[in-house]
């Protein structure tokens, strides 16, 4: 019997293998036919233009962006070493230590409000999601008016209370505050809508048994609410942090990189560079060293997401 | 789970005094878009009177109908395409089996660690050198590929059971005609969820427009905003705040209608 | 006329670790054949290399004397029922019944002339409309048959299509099954983990452990030969009880606790083998109260289920189960006379577990009565 089946398993082999080939082949072309469209445009769209930017990252450019001389390293070193981008650098990160808590404090404050089962609740979920929908351009119409120094309304409540007026964006000093204050908000709606999910996705058993053995409010909210949401948090603090990092739009609505360069985000610092200046080259080596940055708050993010602690 | 009534009334009193901070911005811009300008002038919070002259004179200052027509286009566009492609590419990660996917599915977790604005510079160097500045294709081709929409679309498929594949398979139905009669059906309230989202972000880009339109035939709502604002500065509030409206008032329609899902497929896509 | 074959078949995952090895069967057609097993035995991959779900890793699969292991499924001409059923949820019942016949592009008026016909025969035919949804358990186990009848195909294969269902729908499903099986004389290989399942649906049976073949014959022969120990234990509940046993002289030593007599000419059979494993069914443990020889045995556990009853005994390091039909007053701690016939008793090499010799009586004396 085994004998027989070795030589028919022979005589059949060379067919199978060829059938196996031939269908290997098939599903392999089928499947690059679906993946193709997306593989296209992210090279063209996304990975050409990452290793071109590092390839300007060491060259002048002239006015069209076409390569003039190879500068090595001394783009990047200008940028490590020159006031102004230093200043760029600075008030980027400061941005970021502004917005980031400022925007996870304020979500996770309304997620938990949003997240009580009362009547009507579903109105203030809808209020807390909409800065979502509205635009980074309206936002910044909508805060420039608040900002305004004679007739907006921070400082005409602050007269209120007998305090001066203050130049929220005409100020150096709290130029960029002002700035992380109206995109706190904007960001707001997201992270809300994110962490509200989360809240939601935890079991209500959990409270359930904590109500039973007659835990406070606190009490639940310390010991299941916040470590049962830390997956949750987690990706919104990192999505957070990248999108400080990206901020551009209220800075160009709102103050342009001013005063006194305060507001240059490193995003406004690449535009400013590339295509008000036309130095490709100097704007290409900050555009890397962004996304160094963003690469290395991603991989964190998928390193440590992977593991979905709970932090308990 | 019954609150106590001392407990329900302060989170009413918090959730109120919340929403009303939260709205604020909006609210006193929409009320801004109906007064005269020597009201917003004088500080009024509250308008005196009501006049529609500002919602007029918006249309007046700058094409806004033709900015309006143009980011419809582009958001309708991008949107679709980013459906299409995402869920063509779902499909291949969830459902064939073929060498090399797992290589191409890191590359498309790496697509993720590319901020746009770090490319920002050949690609635009890319659309002029194709002539495609102020064209819609350069507009919204460059968004297609969406790598987030790829993985939210893959869980989703992934809810599928495989079952239903198997039995395609033993039916003799090919992979497309699963893909449009099977797949796609069931996956229906992803796919909203990821076109509400695709619709949002893309009414309100920003960067790419400013960069890619140096005129007013394919500009956008918000680069008409911008263009608003600069050309009026401090003096007519109230026609400014009337273009926000306009801009905002579609987005958050459909944000309105779609929170729910948008909520849940979010949280799925992000955190699965 | 054998419809499926199958020559050394195996399966393997990365060229190393064996699933499945040496599968050599053949089933006939129109046969309802059960393939059983306990989880892990291997018994849903064969079923799936069958679909062409799997990759075949050795051997030959022929279906209809042609090979097919290089065939994918839709060219096996064939119908498979899930599971979990696998039915479309956003299809009504007709579009689930008529899914493979668009595939397969057969005309409209033969679909429609086929739905109506299987639509009937399954009792589909109020349900046509509605939604996978919207129906009972019950109702949906019988769409997805109806698809599998809808196709014409000669050979149904089933993985385990009743686990979703309870008791009661199972048991009425099981005939159900059976009965369009033989009207439609279709050939079916049928996956089950549950014995029951195997022993009343199946013309033959398979039972596979650890990737092997254990036995295939039709259910008796199954219960009362089963070819070594994992057939005997996985076969037949109440559990057949085993236990160690030694040649003493004239006399069986069962679990250094029960002694019995035997005949020379078993003895000389058995003393070749040095470790003996004795089986005997529970039904086989007999009241003994009109027989001195019997074997007093202490009480552990009473079941009463109406119609008979289950008591439990330890045999020394084994719990036994006396089967006795009709109600009985018998309390735990109570002692038992029980009679153990060397007629009843099947033995077994421990060391291979094979089946040395069966049982020579099988029936009880009980059923004989009745009978």
């Amino acid at each position: 019997m085994n004998q027989a089946a070795l030589q028919l398993e022979e005589q059949y082999a060379q067919k199978f293998a060829k059938a196996k080939k031939a269908h290997r082949t098939k599903s392999l072309l089928k499947g690059l036919l679906f993946l193709l469209p997306s593989i296209i445009l992210f090279s063209v769209f996304l990975f050409y233009p990452l290793f071109k930017t590092i390839y300007l990252s060491f060259f002048l450019t002239d006015s069209s962006g076409a390569t003039t001389v190879y500068v090595g390293l001394n783009n990047y070193i200008n940028i490590f070493t020159s006031p102004l981008f230093v200043k760029s650098f600075q008030v980027t990160f400061l941005f970021v230590l502004y917005t980031v808590p400022g925007t996870i404090l304020v979500s996770l404050f309304l997620a938990i409000l949003a997240n009580e089962k009362l009547k009507g609740i579903g109105i203030f979920r809808t209020i807390f999601s909409s800065t979502m929908g509205i635009s980074v351009a309206a936002a910044s119409v909508f805060w420039m008016f608040l900002f305004h120094p004679s007739i907006g309304w921070l400082n005409q409540i602050l007269a209120v209370f007998g305090i001066d007026a203050i130049g929220w964006l005409t100020d150096p000093n709290s130029a960029l505050i002002s700035v992380a204050i109206s995109t706190i908000w904007m960001n707001t709606g997201f992270t809300f809508l994110i962490l509200l999910g989360g809240l939601q996705s935890i079991d209500s058993y959990l409270y359930e048994s904590a109500d039973i053995d007659g835990a406070s409010y606190f009490y639940k909210l310390r010991r299941i609410t916040i470590p049962m949401l830390s997956p949750t948090l987690f990706f919104v603090i990192t999505v957070s942090f990248i999108s400080a990092f990206q901020t551009f739009g209220q800075v160009d609505m709102l103050t342009r990189g001013g005063p006194q360069n305060e507001t240059n985000v490193i995003v406004y610092s690449i535009y400013q560079d590339a295509f008000m200046n036309y130095q490709h080259g100097v704007a290409s080596a900050q555009a890397v060293v962004l996304f160094v940055i963003i690469l290395i708050l991603t991989l964190i993010q998928f390193k440590l997401g992977e593991k979905k602690v709970h932090y308990q | 789970m019954t609150i106590p009534t001392h407990q329900k009334v302060i989170f009413y009193l918090l959730l109120i005094v919340s929403a009303f901070v939260i709205f604020a911005p909006a609210l006193i811009a929409f009320s801004m878009s109906f007064m005269l300008g020597q009201d917003v002038m004088s500080g009024k919070i509250l308008p005196p009177s009501f006049t529609l002259d500002n919602y007029v004179t918006v249309f007046e200052r700058v094409p806004l109908l033709r900015f309006l027509l143009n980011s419809f286009i582009i958001s309708i566009v991008i949107m679709i395409g980013q459906l299409v492609l995402s869920s063509l590419a779902a499909y291949a990660f969830v459902f064939l089996k073929f060498k090399g996917r797992d290589v191409l599915f890191f590359i498309f977790i790496a697509t993720m660690m590319v901020p746009f604005e770090a490319s920002i510079i050949p690609n635009f160097q890319t659309i002029r050198d194709l002539g495609w500045i102020n064209s819609y294709i350069g507009l919204t081709l460059p968004f297609f590929a969406l790598a987030f929409g790829t993985f939210l679309l893959r869980q989703a498929f992934k809810q599928i059971p495989k079952e239903l594949k198997e039995a395609s398979e033993v039916a003799g139905m090919g992979d497309f005609k699963f893909f449009l009669t099977v797949v796609l059906p069931m996956a229906r309230t992803s796919l909203v969820t990821l076109g509400v989202y695709g619709f949002l972000t893309s009414w309100n880009m920003y960067l790419w427009p400013l960069l890619a339109t140096t005129t007013e035939t394919t500009r956008t709502v918000q680069i008409g905003l911008r263009q608003l604002q600069t050309q009026e500065q401090l003096n007519e509030w109230g026609v400014i705040m009337a273009g926000a409206i306009i801009v905002v008032l579609p987005t958050l329609i459909l944000l309105f209608l779609g929170q729910k899902k948008l909520q849940k497929g979010l949280a799925e896509g992000a955190l699965k | 006329m054998n419809l499926v074959k199958m020559q050394e078949l195996a399966k393997s995952y990365d060229n190393q670790y064996n699933v499945l090895d040496g599968i050599n069967l053949e089933i006939e057609q129109g046969e309802f054949f059960v393939l059983v097993g306990p989880s892990g035995s291997g018994k849903s991959t064969l079923l799936r290399m069958i679909a062409g779900l799997e990759d075949i890793s050795g051997g030959i699969l022929k279906i209809n004397d042609k090979v097919v292991n290089h065939l994918q499924p839709k060219d096996r001409n064939l119908s498979m029922v899930f599971q979990n059923y696998a039915l479309y949820p956003h299809l009504t019942v007709e579009q689930n019944i008529l899914f493979g016949l668009q595939a397969k592009k057969v005309s409209k008026q033969e679909q429609q002339q086929r739905l109506t016909e299987t639509a009937e025969m399954m009792g589909l035919s109020e349900l046509l409309k509605r939604k996978p949804k919207q129906l009972s358990g019950g109702q949906r186990q019988r769409v997805a048959l109806a698809r599998s009848v809808v196709s014409h195909a000669p050979l149904c294969l089933m993985d385990e299509p009743l686990s979703n269902l309870d008791a009661k729908l199972r048991a009425h499903m099981r005939i159900e099954i059976r009965r369009l099986q033989k009207k439609l004389g279709l050939t079916m290989i049928y996956v089950t983990h549950d014995q029951v399942e195997a022993m009343t649906m199946g013309d033959r049976i398979m039972v596979l452990n650890d990737g092997k073949i254990q036995q295939v014959g039709d259910p008796i022969t199954l219960y009362n030969q089963p070819a070594n120990l994992f057939v005997a234990s996985f076969i037949g509940s109440p559990k057949i009880n085993l236990g160690k046993a030694v040649v003493q002289g004239q006399q069986l030593l069962i679990e250094d606790s029960i002694h019995i007599p035997i005949s020379s000419s078993l003895l000389s059979r058995l003393t070749e083998h040095q470790d003996l494993t004795v089986g005997i069914r529970a039904e086989h443990l007999l009241n003994g109260k009109e027989n001195r020889n019997a074997h007093s045995l202490e009480v552990i556990n009473v079941e009463q289920l109406g119609n008979e009853t289950l008591l439990t005994f330890e045999v020394g390091s084994q719990i036994w189960t006396a089967k006795w039909l009709g109600q009985w007053k018998v309390s735990v701690g109570d002692m038992v006379p029980i009679n153990i016939s060397i007629d009843h008793i099947s033995f077994f090499s421990t060391k291979t577990t094979e089946l040395i010799k069966p049982a020579t009586i099988t029936t009880t004396e009980q059923e004989e009565v009745i009978v």
